[in-house]
Order: structure tokens, then sequence, then C-alpha cells
């Protein structure tokens, strides 16, 4: 049980994770829950109960597509997506430790790729 | 020189454990005045009152503080523990020690020292009591019941059988609420109507009971045991009093495409209707919307069949004014629209529907005579979803903060009742915790499950999907397995949370009643006077006052009715005398007072004044009617002249307090 | 009607076409876009971290320079730049804290507390032009084309910031496809994620979330899909074999409006 990091989580993500009441409808509603190993719910939890290294060091923070769905049907108000966003930049913040190198780019880029992509992903994936 | 006794409640540990009531009894023990100041672990058990009883007599006291819980506790008991003991109970003010001060601080120091402050304010106002005497008034031997659901009616017939009259106002055209439309009750599967229709019958044949179906209250002033109400009688276009319900108009009007309400609009109704056949008072109404003759002057064929000439076009709203002892609040509630969470598609889809729908595709009055059919094709469904909680336990934001505490048991009812009908159909139900603390519930969920087997589910459902082939793609978690799961369903029912009915608002600002923040009626003492609104003569029966099962909603409205009964039984009431009186000397006659009282308790008077120079004047002065007034204190603030004041909460006594808490 | 433009840095390269034919469109339809004097690229996300203040400031100056302009409303036609700049603006009101800071970070320039706005062009046509009058402007209708608006996440989500439709079922741009004489089709996944960003990390993921969405539309009868978002343009060819062809909402107006060829 980390509280420090707990409070940390948060603060910066504004979102209320004591407010959730585990109905999982956030990971109901998840369009990318097939590739987490860790769901929406779950992040929540894992936040809630200060579990910091699991969460921190799996891949399903990079999973999240932020596309907010999970955040405007939650009922009670919790933000799921504004918690993982928290984490992913507690991870990302730390040296070396981007997912996302500029060096990866061209090899993932085709030349249709709007910019837009290359800079969300930077933004979302790197420091 | 007055003679005072202040006397300090621990509460138990409630204010102890934050105030040092030790210290605060010796403090106040020191005001001036003040000849006899003590402290005791509970001042309302009878040995705290005997304590208060000996100090009055042996002091021969003039006034009493009691540093204790909020006076709207036990005011009242301390009250009588001084007159019994010879003290006026005008003459005993409470200091709230407890809602006021240990409740809400952490610190010891700074809560004892505004238990002090708060104590010296109370001195300070009892100085200047008066002996007052309370005055009666008679009591109206009569019952209004606002609204005609199984709340109103079991209330109704109740005080009926007591032998008082009772009226029940329902706006609808019939009695039975919701009850009606109801297929079979949990937990005991007995079918609504054969247990409603009865009482039903039973309100229109006691001749202490007069149902005025298809009204609505307008306007109710007066007070406890003296009310009047205003009551429109909507025009139904048949006279009641001639109509037999026989029917012949119902098959014979051609407008036959109005939505069914009683159905839900999932079948359709004529513009000359009966809400269903065992509707009481079995009068038709005609729906001035829909009918040719009223909209434009073209058809009639309703008059014309009808044997007992008890069609009236021409037949417009009446105002019954009426007097009552009592007012029974029975409102009910409605399910919230589900549209709003558009994740579920009710609005996309036919095939998604209420629990209150679901409950009318499987009654054998509903548009389907009962067989379960999808609304889109009419075609069996084969796989049934239901989803809990939408709209219940959510933020304000996104819907109702309670549980509606009637889910749960009603879904386990349609889940086991739709296996056992249709053994070939699978139904899934999607829970976040199944609620079922009642009499025979849990086992009544359990058998859902273990002998019905419906897949209860633990978990949420995200979206529903509709697809190209009429069906539902039912995206869900299961948080048992951790897994999303995709169901192709036929058929989604949702549990829509229930909301008290929005003619509730209304009503309560009529009847100066409050009400939650969810528009709930507001119990005058949530475990102990669990029936009666805080507004004196007012009473709660049904969902108006909370979420409620109909088991929870009868025993409520009979014990509502013994309420009503227990004060209707009374001949005289005793008053408030802390009421407001006007200086007619100060008044200038400006009507202020009168334009902001909310029970209409002031009047003018033209009154001759003899004047100091000895000639005769006619001035125009304020009067109170001190039966009406209800002591709220609003005419005194609107008073510009200072002549409108307050017995037992003069200017003077409240100014004494605020200048005690500011020395 | 002149409105400060912000086209983002999409529009200036792979999406030229959603540039051209909405100024182009526009034009005709009386609105002046006044291009926002050296706008830089708004980040494309909006990080909801509340420590996350630097990567705004771009967004904000575009806001403040828009405000002299106009109504003082800074129009986007790209999704994306939509949806941060008006959760930017959001914040001003929300949040003292990121007021201040912002301020202090724009320390020799002039000060910007919220006091501009948001809009998309789509809500010009719905609010200002008026779909009614819309519909009078076309000269070259969409009539029987059925065609599945796919509004994705960034016009929607997070509502109660952006308030641009119902999240779930949303009408602007079914309003407009019926104004240009064409169907609009319904389907589920109009307001579920194409994959967005995840294409450069995992773009398997991107094409299964692309495939989802197209298949919805398919099912449902749909022509062609268009949207205003280049990233959802680009998953949606790309990223999966479905051959429905995906447009921008302006190239499809820009067609019934007579402008360009055919």
């Amino acid at each position: 049980m980390n509280n420090d990091w707990k409070d940390r989580i948060v603060r910066m993500s504004g979102a209320a994770v004591q407010k959730c009441m585990r109905c999982g409808k956030c990971s109901a509603t998840c369009p990318n829950y097939g590739e987490m190993e860790y769901h929406p719910h779950q992040f929540v939890y894992m936040v809630e109960r200060g579990d910091t290294e699991r969460l921190m060091a799996s891949p399903s923070i990079f999973e999240c597509l932020t596309c907010f769905a999970c955040v405007e049907r939650c009922p009670r108000g919790v933000e799921p997506a504004k918690v993982i966003e928290a984490v992913r930049l507690e991870v990302i913040r730390q040296k070396g430790a981007n997912h996302l190198k500029p060096d990866d780019l061209p090899a993932a880029a085709d030349e249709d790729l709007p910019g837009q992509a290359l800079v969300t992903a930077l933004r979302k994936f790197a420091k | 020189m007055q003679k005072l006794g202040v006397f300090v409640c621990h509460c138990g540990t409630n204010i102890a454990a934050t105030v040092d009531v030790k210290a605060v009894a010796e403090a106040l023990g020191r005001e001036p005045s003040v000849v006899v100041s003590t402290d005791y672990p509970y001042m309302c058990s009878e040995s705290g009152q005997n304590l208060i009883k000996d100090a009055i007599r042996e002091h021969s006291l003039d006034g009493v503080v009691i540093c204790s819980c909020s006076p709207r506790m036990h005011e009242n008991t301390f009250r009588k523990a001084a007159a019994q003991a010879g003290l006026n109970p005008y003459m005993v003010e409470i200091a709230n020690i407890r809602e006021q001060c240990s409740w809400i601080h952490k610190d010891r120091e700074e809560a004892t020292e505004k238990a002090i402050v708060l104590g010296r304010a109370a001195i300070a106002k009892v100085l200047l009591n008066t002996p007052l005497t309370a005055g009666e008034s008679p009591v109206t031997k009569r019952a209004l019941v606002i609204g005609g659901g199984i709340a109103g009616i079991q209330t109704a017939l109740d005080i009926a059988e007591a032998g008082f009259p009772v009226d029940i106002v329902e706006k609808e055209p019939t009695i039975g609420g919701k009850m009606a439309q109801l297929d079979k009750t949990f937990p005991t599967l007995d079918c609504a109507a054969c247990i409603l229709t009865p009482k039903m019958v039973d309100c229109a044949q006691n001749e202490n009971i007069r149902i005025l179906s298809f009204s609505e209250v307008e306007e109710v002033t007066g007070f406890v045991g003296n009310f009047t109400a205003k009551i429109r009688r909507k025009a139904r276009y048949v006279d009641e009093t001639k109509c037999t319900g026989c029917g012949l108009c119902t098959e014979k009007c051609p407008v036959k495409k109005v939505p069914n309400e009683f159905n839900l609009g999932m079948d359709n109704r004529r513009a000359v209707y009966i809400p269903f056949a065992q509707a009481v008072p079995k009068v038709a109404r005609i729906d001035p919307d829909w009918c040719n003759m009223l909209k434009n002057g073209k058809c009639g064929l309703c008059s014309k069949v009808c044997t007992v000439g008890a069609i009236d076009y021409k037949q417009t709203d009446t105002v019954l004014e009426e007097h009552y002892g009592a007012i029974v609040a029975a409102t009910g509630y409605e399910p919230i629209k589900v549209d709003r969470y558009g994740e579920y598609a009710y609005a996309q889809s036919k095939d998604v529907i209420t629990s209150l729908e679901f409950e009318r595709l499987t009654n054998a009055a509903g548009p389907t005579s009962g067989t379960l059919l999808r609304p889109s094709d009419g075609r069996h469904p084969h796989t049934i979803v239901f989803i809990q909680c939408v709209g219940s336990r959510c933020t304000p934001e996104m819907g109702k903060t309670y549980c509606s505490k009637i889910c749960c048991m009603y879904t386990a009812k349609h889940a086991m009742l739709t296996r056992e009908k249709y053994p070939d159909t699978d139904v899934y139900v999607f829970y976040i915790d199944v609620r079922t603390p009642g009499k025979n519930f849990d086992e009544f969920y359990r058998r859902a499950a273990e002998e019905y087997g419906v897949h209860y589910i633990k978990g949420a459902v995200g979206k529903v999907m509709p697809r190209a082939d009429g069906t539902l793609d039912v995206q869900a978690s299961d948080l048992i397995m951790n897994e999303q799961l995709h169901i192709n369903a036929d058929l989604v029912v949702l549990a829509a949370a229930i909301e008290p009915s929005k003619t509730a608002r209304r009503l309560a600002t009529m009847l100066t009643a409050s009400m939650d923040t969810n528009d709930f009626f507001t119990e005058a003492h949530p475990k102990l006077r669990p029936v009666e609104s805080p507004t004196a003569g007012i009473f709660l029966s049904g969902v108006c006052q909370g979420p409620k099962d109909i088991p929870e909603t009868v025993s409520q409205a009979s014990a509502c009715a013994a309420k009503v009964i227990g004060l209707l039984s009374k001949n005289k009431l005793t008053g408030n005398p802390c009421v407001a009186h006007s200086d007619e000397w100060m008044c200038n006659g400006c009507s202020n007072c009168a334009s902001v009282c909310p029970y209409g308790a002031i009047t003018y008077l033209d009154k001759d004044f003899r004047m100091p120079d000895r000639s005769t004047k006619t001035r125009r002065v304020a009067s109170v009617n001190p039966a009406v007034c209800q002591g709220c204190g609003a005419c005194t603030v609107a008073c510009p002249s200072g002549a409108m004041d307050l017995y037992g909460f003069s200017n003077s006594q409240i100014m004494a307090e605020v200048d005690a808490i500011c020395k | 009607m002149k409105f400060a433009y912000y086209p983002g840095c999409t529009l200036k390269n792979r999406a030229k076409a959603l540039d051209r034919t909405a100024r182009e469109t526009a034009a005709l339809l009386g609105i002046e876009f006044e291009e926002i004097p050296e706008w830089q690229c708004c980040g494309g996300a909006y990080t909801s971290a509340k420590d996350e203040i630097a990567t705004k400031l771009a967004s904000v100056r575009a806001l403040a320079a828009g405000r002299q302009i106009g109504d003082g409303r800074v129009v986007t036609v790209c999704s994306a730049c939509y949806n941060v700049l008006k959760q930017t603006n959001h914040e001003f009101a929300v949040n003292p804290d990121f007021d201040f800071k912002v301020n202090n970070y724009l320390k020799g320039e002039p000060e910007y507390h919220g006091e501009g706005g948001v809009v998309h062009y789509l809500e010009l046509l719905r609010d200002e032009v008026g779909f009614d009058e819309l519909k009078k402007r076309v000269t070259r209708p969409l009539t029987g084309k059925k065609i599945a608006a796919y509004y994705g996440c960034l016009l929607l989500r997070p509502s109660s910031v952006l308030a641009f439709d119902d999240p779930e079922n949303p009408a602007v741009m079914e309003d407009f496809i019926r104004a240009l004489g064409a169907e609009p089709v319904l389907y589920s996944m109009r307001n579920e994620c194409c994959g967005g960003y995840l294409t450069l990390t995992d773009r398997e993921t991107a094409k299964r979330r692309s495939a989802a969405v197209k298949e919805s539309a398919r099912e449902m009868g749909a022509d062609y899909m268009i949207t205003a978002c280049p990233l959802c343009l680009y998953n949606l060819t790309k990223n999966t074999d479905e051959p429905i062809p995906v447009r921008y909402f302006t190239e499809v107006l820009a067609d019934a409006l007579g402008l360009g060829g055919e």
C-alpha cells in the first residue's frame, strides 16, 4: 500500500478513485479491453489500493486510447481515463522511460500518416 | 431579580466527548441570575427530568436553560417537565450544544468555549421570556388523501374504517396507480390486479370514502385540523353520475390510434376510453386532444350510442372547496426517462424497454395479452438481458443518488417468470449488488438463480448496439471472470430508477411541507416520526416519502392512517403560542407583512383610535389570526416600523441572544 | 460573419483537402475565416493531468490571438484541435491554479483568462448558417446516397466540457447529411474510438478498432463515411481492408455546393 503514490496520482489526475462503486461499467465500455492485462476498473482499484509496482510495470497503461468512453459513462464520476493518464505520466517521466522514442517513428509512420498522430503519440508516450 | 437554572446534558459521549460539560456548567453558573447550574449524563431521562423539576421547586426558578441536543428533539420533553413542576413551559430555553457544537467540532477547548457562549445566549433570551398560554382550535373530522395508488387507497380505507370521512383526489381518470399496471408481485407471485382491484372496489363502496378522480388539488390554506382545499375537477366530458361504464362509446369511437398510456404507448386506445377493465370509477373519459367532436365539432358518435345520455361535450372544469382536518400526500412515483442513457439505445431500438413496459408485455391485459413478444417484430425473444441500476446510485450529474430499492426484486421476478413460461429463453441479469433485505426476498432471488437458471452476472453493461439483423449486441463486463462479454440479445430490459411524481414539488409548496433534494417528502423524524411531515397535519404515505415496495408501502400507508385517525379523534388541538402580534400604535398599515405571510394569517382592520389630542382617528392596522399563524417570523422581518413581533421570539430576545454571543 | 480560423498542423500537410474545402465552402456560405497569425500546433492531445501546463501554452496562445478576431471564437475543422482548444479554454473557468500558472508563463505577452471561445465548423453550419439555409444552398444534392457519419471520440467527449452534441446519440452530422440531400446511416460504432494514435505503437489494435467501426457502418448499409478528423480518416482507410470510402465532411459539402469538378 503506497499512500504517497496514491495521493500523487489522485492529485495529478483530479479523479476521484474513492467514488468507485465497483460496477465495472468502465470495463464494460472500454473499446480496447481485449488488449489489456489490467482493465479500467482494475486501474482505479489498484490506484485506490496504492498498488504501485504492478500497475506501473504493466503494458496495459499504454493500451488506453484516451477515448474517454469510460469517463462519459461512469455513473460515479470516477474518470478512469484520467487516472490512467496520470499513472502513464508517472511512468514516462522517469529517466529513460519514454514508451515511444523519436527514433521509432520512421519505422512506424507511412507517408499518409497525419502529423497529428505523431504529435499525439509523442505527447502521450514520451516526456 | 429572576432566578434561573442551567442544566448541561452529556448526551452520553455525544456532547461530553467534545465539550467539557463540567466547565460549561461551572461557567454558566457564574452568570448573573443563575442560581443553580449542573450537568447530567442524560438530561432527557426520567431522572434527568426529575433533576430539573426538583431544582425548579427547590429554588423557585423563574426560567430554565437546558444545554443539550436540538430543540427539535427534546424541547417538548423539557417543557412538559417544567410544566409539571409548576413553571410555565415557555420559560424553558434550549441551547443546542450537540448538533450545533459537539457534533461539528473536533477541538475540545474551542467546542467548550462555544458551548458556553451558546448557553449565555440562551440565558440572555430566557431573561426576556414571558409566560405564554397556548390557544385551542377545533378539528374538522375529515381527511384528504392526495393520490389514489395503493398507498392512498390503503390510507383512505383505514381512515374510513375508523369512521372518518375521506376524500381521495386522483389526477388520473381512475384510482389504482402504478400497482394496477403490474403483472405479478414479489415474492409471493400473486397477481397485482387480483389483490389490488378488490381494494379499489372497497374504496368505491365505502360510504366514508369519496373518490374525486381526474381531479387535482389547486390550493390549500389553513392549518392542522382546519385546512381548506380547492380541488379542480377536470372536465372528462362524461357525466360521472350517469355513465354506467358499459363501454359502448369506447367501441364505437372512430378515433382508434391514440397511444394507450396504461400500456405505456405500446398499443392504442380510442379518443373516448375507460383506462382499463377494472377502473374505479368505471367511467369513460373523452380525450380532448383526439376527439373530433371537441376539436372541430364533427362526429358526436359516442353521444348517439350512449343509452343514458352521459356524454357532455360542453362539460367544463369545476372547482370544489372542502374542509379537512388532515391531509395525506400519497403522490407516488414515476420511472425516470431512460433516453439520457444513450449507451443503452432505448431511443434507437424498440426492443430496449423499461421494466414497467416489461410488466405490460407479460400482463394478460397488456398489449400482447400476456405473451412475451418483442415490440419490434412481435417475435418471441430467446435471449433477454436485464440491466440493473439504470439511473440509480449515480452522482447527481449522472442520475439519482439513491438506490431505487424495488428493482433487484422485480428483476428477479421478471427473470424467474420468463424462465418458467419460456424455458428455451436465456436470461441474463447484470448487477452491481443484488439487494434483497425483506421477508423471503433473498430466498426468492436465490430461487431465480438456482431453480430457474437465471444467469446472474456481476458487472455492468457498457453499450447496447442494435444490429442490422434486428438483434442487440450487448457489450458488458463480467467482473468475476474479469472478462468483457458480448451477448447477442433479442430484448434488453432496463431497470429504470424511480423518482417522485412531478406533481409532488408543487404540492409540497402548497402544503408548506418540506422535501429533500430528490423531491421526496421529508418526514418529521427519519426514525421516530416516519409518516408525518414536519408541517403539522400533513402526513406521508408511500413512495412520495422514499422508494418502497408494495408490502412496505401498505405498512406505511396504514401507519399514516393511524396518525391521521389519532388527529381526527381529537375535538380540540392545542395551538402554538409563539405567534406574531402587531403593536397597533406602531403599525402604519403598509401591508408588507400580509404580502410575505405564507399562511394568510394577517388581515387588515380599520380601527378607531383615540389620539393624544383626544380626537378619534380611523387607522388601518394589521391583525394576526393566532390560529393560522405558524410563527415563522417572516412578517417581523418585513415590518418597516417594528410593529410586528413574535411571542417567544421577540426582536428584543433575538438581539439579546446576539449581544450575548458577541460580547 | 468573420471568425478566427485555426487550421492546425495536419491541415497544412496530410489533410490539405480538409483545409481547402473548409475555406472554400465557408467563403461560399458567407463565412470569412481569418487565419490566426503564427499559430502553433495544439499538441494533438489534451493531457488531463493537472500539472501539465507548458504543453497547453500553444493552445492558450491561439485562443488569446483568436479573441481579437470576429466575436472572439476560434473555429476549428479538425476534431483533435477542437477537443484540445476547448478543453484548454474550459480549464480557465474551473481551475484558478491553471489560470495563475499559465499567465506566469505568458509574462511579457497579454494575459489570458479564458475569455475567448472555440467552435467547430459543424457547429457554425448548424447554428450560424442553419441546416435549413444550407439545404437551400445545395446545388448538387447527394440524393440517394447513404452516408454514415463517424464522430469518433474527440468531438463528443468529455461532453461535460465540449457540449458539442449528445455524446451517445449525436445528431449534428446526420442533420448535416440530410441537409445535403443524402440519407444518414445510424450505426452503433459512430462514437467509438478508431484506434487513434495507437496506430504508431500497436498497429494491430488500431486495425481491430477501425475494422469494428467500419463493419458496423457497412452492416447498416453505408455507401461511404464522413469524418472531421484526419487521424480517424487515416485509420479507417489505411488500417482496414473494408472498401467503404471515407471522406472529410467538408469535401462532401463542397460537392453538394457545386464546388470543384465532377
